[in-house]
């Protein structure tokens, strides 16, 4: 990937080292170890889940069945929950990247009064633990007539507070005063100067802020959890979670191969925007380092 | 919202006053790119809060129907209750401990992707960041399995080992256990933001530096880290406001040793089950409010010391 | 946290600000709907004939196949089948609802031990009005006796878990340990079994609300007694002391294994008779039969033990169906629930292996005389439905059961952490409990 565009300087492009490579590939087995359990244990069936140690294979290889089990399961409501997880992050995650973008940049670049307010309530405002807003924020939502709706999931997915502080901090460095100025005096709109110079400077940026997005949104439970009755609306979280808890109490019956297949079907798709989005640090560099 | 003031569209002028009013009127044109974020943040942030801050001054007795005005006898009792100092204590030795090994890992991991030394260094980027795409449900059985010390790979080593070496869901140890979970989960996430601040540092200040003839740590020191300052102040604030609202984590843990993580065990977690288990809303609210202020007081402390340029 | 009402004055200023926004959502604005405050039995059924729409939450898994059946039957009304959760998940959403005001389904499957606080919270619809008093003679005193609170009727028994034996015989056999009849046999197997093979416990307990308060049950305690307003809490009563000399012995002995109940360990360990025995409802046999294949052929039933060798049980777990008070029509919700838990709604219930409520089913022959291949060809049922008749009289829940088992854990989870005597936990459960009645309202007295 790195090859895409020779940065300007060869002093940019020193030797690879083997002694830095070794060290991370340790941190790489602290990181792969839980992740190796979670593929293995999706080529198991659900005896054999139980019946064999984790991170040895069973004696079937299940993983094709176990796809095609999770995936008609139930009528098939794992497709539901992935056509909803997608229609959250699409409009959740895309709007928050275009709200934090907006006002990240905004409270970077210009001097308005106020400014300094708004940071202070935006911090005291993420420090008060989410959680515990739940009930208040669900009993709004009904008065509103929104419970149980896709918009009680999107209308908060569009707020990332994080992702807007990210593209403040990233504005400050990457967007120099003089390239917006330079625009000004040829008579480009604000707007325009948004959309057509600095959206550029801030690639790597804003893709990092899109890709927490996407990721917080796809992960998203505990609001869904709350909102949502119908299971026809959940997310695949919350429905992934729902077939877990069928290993409990009275009638269990614990379909734990499912929960394992399922949840690795939907890391893949995160996987797949990841590196769909990473080409974009790339040309971010470079968006950089051309200005003059 | 409607107090904004909203920006006068200036007539053509002569010239020479005319780059007052050009520096004036683009600055106010700011709150054009932060009130669309504003409208939906005072939705879904502020009205809430608003309503917790109303609820924390009632008590409600939810089987008798009866809610009374209580003025601030929620809040001195919290101040006065031993479970929330305790969890308040608890997720305090978790920051001091946790965050700054966390944030170093990233920082290295970072550097050394944006290296250029590293091969293949998009693939290790991609694997130190999977672990936060893993969906909170799976965490707990794969966290179950690695834990186990029955059938899992903790009991594996008891047993290579001959002995209880490790006992991971036990008292002593599931503190540190819940640490390595959050420091697992949370590396790579670290990790991106630094990367990508170091992806917008412009190309010429590497250049300026290889000029001057500055090594790879100098390069590092007095350039890279002074370039991602502010992604790396944010970092700490957005990690310090996590751990005092350390949930998921240790809640997931607790389907696998409910008698050690308690009901409290986390701020944020005594606020949850007070509200959900116990439907003492008006409690929980005040519990979370306090919570807050103290989060937003030391998460500004260390935003005014950490950038003395001002964000 | 007495009230002071001398401090609005700052409390004024901040609370104006947020009325305009907020009055809607005042913390006062609760359940109170009078729905269905006046029925009759003729409602009921003029309410079928009519027909309508109702929204019917559970997560039994008899409740689709009987949502069918129920809509072959009555073509006219339209069910809504919501499967919003299990268990917790379940209630907190059915809480959220009530306290909202809207979005509650008319029907919901609500378990014993929950039953109580939805009732005595105003959530539910008394279904005295429409008769089904009547209904009394058609199930187990046990169940009954778990639908009435306070004097009203708040749903129709649908299971029941009247607790028995199920142990491993294999195991047994293969350690020379008979059945136990009392618990004094009970304790004795542990300790040689567990001696003969230390890979082997004779049941796993890591602490569990609903499997003690069932002990507890059995033993002969009361621990819970709720008149109106007044709470009594006395977990060092006869009866709770009696199950406690019993258990802590093995509890203190680390003759219990430490695997959490319904984890995969479990399973795995059920299978593979790390687990030689479960004291568990009568639900249990269709657990075993669909999640612990490796067990089959291996598996029995017997009676529960006792402590002086009269048969006495207790119940765990089961449920029932109610009507909410937020239905827009009580009386089709009520003649639903009729249908489910006493009419033609037992039949697909008992096909999908439930454990039924009604006495007339439980007698039967076909139901009592059925061989289970999975216990080897053992008649299961003519033990649970002996059980069934043998369920200590006069046990009853806290009105706020699901609080006190979320913080089970807290208290006596630190006795089953230290492996001690259970007395000192119950204690501080029983602490714990008072204060929030207190708090809620309740004139709580303890032992």
């Amino acid at each position: 990937m790195s090859t895409v565009r020779t940065p300007p300087s060869p002093f940019l492009r020193p030797r690879k080292s083997v002694v830095l490579t070794i060290l991370m590939s340790l941190f790489l087995v602290y990181t792969l170890v839980p992740l190796a359990w979670l593929l293995i244990s999706a080529t198991k069936t659900q005896p054999a889940l139980f019946g064999t140690p984790g991170l040895a294979f069973g004696d079937s290889f299940a993983l094709f069945d176990n796809i095609a089990e999770t995936f008609t399961h139930d009528g098939g409501i794992f497709l539901r929950w992935l056509g909803n997880t997608l229609l959250y992050v699409v409009v959740g995650a895309g709007g928050a990247t275009v709200l934090a973008t907006a006002a990240g940049y905004g409270l970077a670049k210009y001097r308005f009064p106020g400014r300094r307010a708004v940071f202070a309530v935006l911090l005291g405002a993420i420090a008060i633990p989410g959680t515990a807003l739940a009930v208040p924020t669900f009993l709004m939502f009904s008065e509103l007539g929104l419970t149980n709706t896709p918009w009680a999931i999107i209308i908060p997915s569009l707020i990332s507070p994080f992702g807007l502080y990210l593209v403040w901090v990233y504005a400050v460095e990457a967007v120099p005063d003089e390239v917006i100025e330079a625009a000004r005096i040829d008579g480009a709109g604000e707007v325009r100067i948004f959309l057509t110079v600095t959206l550029r400077l801030l690639l790597p940026g804003v893709v990092t802020v899109a890709l927490f997005a996407v990721v917080s949104t796809w992960n998203n439970y505990f609001l869904p959890l709350i909102m949502l009755s119908e299971p026809d609306w959940y997310p695949l979280t919350v429905g992934l979670n729902q077939w877990s808890a069928q290993a409990s109490g009275v009638g269990a019956q614990p379909i734990y191969h499912l929960v394992i297949t399922g949840s690795v079907l939907t890391i893949i798709p995160l996987v797949a925007a990841f590196l769909l989005l990473q080409r974009f640090w790339q040309s971010g560099l470079s968006a950089g380092s051309v200005k003059q | 919202m409607t107090s904004i003031p909203v920006p006068v569209e200036a007539p053509p002028a002569p010239p020479a006053p005319a780059r007052r009013v050009r520096r004036r009127r683009p600055e106010r044109k700011g709150w054009l790119f932060v009130a669309p974020f504003l409208v939906v943040f005072a939705l879904v942030f502020l009205a809430p809060i608003a309503y917790a801050v109303w609820l924390s001054l009632f008590r409600e007795q939810v089987f008798f129907g009866g809610t009374e005005f209580v003025g601030l006898d929620n809040y001195a009792a919290v101040l006065g209750d031993a479970k929330f100092w305790e969890s308040f204590l608890r997720v305090l030795v978790f920051l001091v401990v946790q965050v700054p090994v966390m944030l170093l890992l990233a920082l290295v991991a970072a550097l050394a992707i944006d290296s250029a030394r590293l091969h293949a260094s998009g693939f290790f980027r991609v694997v130190i960041f999977l672990p936060y795409a893993v969906p909170g449900v799976v965490a707990a059985l794969m966290w179950g399995f690695i834990y186990g010390d029955n059938f899992g790979l903790a009991a594996d080593l008891n047993d290579l080992l001959g002995r209880q070496a490790v006992a991971p869901l036990s008292a002593d140890w599931i503190l540190p256990s819940i640490g390595n979970v959050v420091t697992w989960e949370f590396v790579g996430y670290n990790m991106l933001i630094f990367y990508s601040a170091l992806k917008v540092v412009p190309g010429d200040l590497y250049e300026a530096a290889a000029i001057d003839g500055a090594g790879t740590m100098r390069t590092i020191l007095s350039v890279k880290l002074p370039a991602i300052r502010g992604a790396v102040v944010i970092a700490t604030i957005f990690s310090i406001i996590g751990s005092f609202q350390l949930f998921n984590e240790p809640n997931i843990l607790r389907t696998l040793a409910p008698n050690v993580i308690s009901t409290f065990y986390t701020p944020n977690m005594y606020a949850y089950n007070l509200s959900f288990a116990g439907q003492q809303y008006d409690y929980s609210a005040t519990v979370a409010i306090v919570m807050g202020v103290i989060t937003a007081i030391i998460a500004y402390v260390v935003q005014l010391r950490g950038s003395r340029k001002g964000v | 946290m007495s009230p002071t009402k001398h401090r609005a004055r700052a409390a004024v200023t901040v609370a104006g600000l947020l009325v305009a926004a907020l009055a809607a959502c005042s913390p006062g604005s609760d359940n109170a709907t009078p729905g269905g405050a006046t029925g009759t039995p003729d409602a009921v059924d003029a309410a079928l004939k009519a027909g309508g729409e109702l929204t019917y939450w559970s997560w039994t898994p008899s409740a689709k196949a009987q949502v069918e059946a129920f809509q072959r039957e009555f073509p006219n009304v339209k069910v809504n089948y919501v499967n919003a959760g299990t268990n917790n998940d379940h209630y907190t959403k059915l809480q959220n609802a009530v306290k909202a005001g809207s979005g509650a389904p008319d029907v919901a499957q609500v378990e014993y031990q929950a039953l109580p606080q939805f009732a005595l919270t105003g959530a539910l619809v008394d279904l005295g009005q429409y008769g089904f008093n009547d209904f009394e003679k058609d199930y187990t005193k046990s169940t009954w006796g778990s639908v009435k609170v306070a004097g009203g009727l708040y749903g129709l028994p649908q299971d029941s878990g009247p607790m028995a034996l199920f142990y491993n015989k294999q195991v047994f056999d293969q350690h020379g340990i008979a059945v136990p009849k009392t618990w004094d046999e009970y304790v004795a197997a542990a300790e040689k079994l567990h001696a003969a093979d230390p890979t082997k416990y004779i049941t796993s307990d890591t602490g569990d609300a609903g499997f003690t308060t069932s002990m507890i049950w059995q033993a002969g305690g009361k621990p819970f007694t709720t008149d109106g307003k007044s709470v009594r809490i006395d977990l060092q009563d006869a009866g709770t002391r009696k199950f406690t000399a019993m258990w802590s012995p093995l509890v203190e002995k680390k003759l219990l294994s430490s695997i959490k109940g319904w984890s995969d360990e479990w399973y795995k360990a059920l299978g593979d008779g790390t687990i030689s025995t479960l004291l568990a409802g009568a639900w249990m046999p269709g657990v075993l039969e669909s999640s612990v294949p490796g067990g089959a052929g291996k598996w029995a039933v017997a009676p529960l033990p006792t402590y002086d060798g009269k048969p006495v049980t207790a119940e765990n777990g089961g449920g029932g169906q109610s009507v909410l008070k937020q239905s827009a029509n009580p009386a089709l919700a009520a003649g639903f629930v009729r249908w489910l838990n006493h009419d033609n709604g037992v039949k697909p219930f008992l096909e999908s292996g439930g454990f039924p409520a009604t006495t007339a089913d439980l007698d039967s022959a076909a139901f009592k005389d059925k061989a289970s291949a999975y216990f080897g060809g053992q008649q299961v049922n003519q033990v649970l439905t002996a059980s069934a008749g043998q369920v200590a009289a006069g046990w009853s829940y806290l009105p706020y059961q699901l609080y006190a088992n979320s913080i089970f854990g807290d208290t006596v989870g630190k006795s089953y952490l230290n492996s001690s005597h259970l007395d000192p936990g119950l204690t501080d459960w029983q602490k714990s409990l008072a204060d929030y009645g207190s708090q809620q309202g309740f004139t709580v007295t303890t032992s």
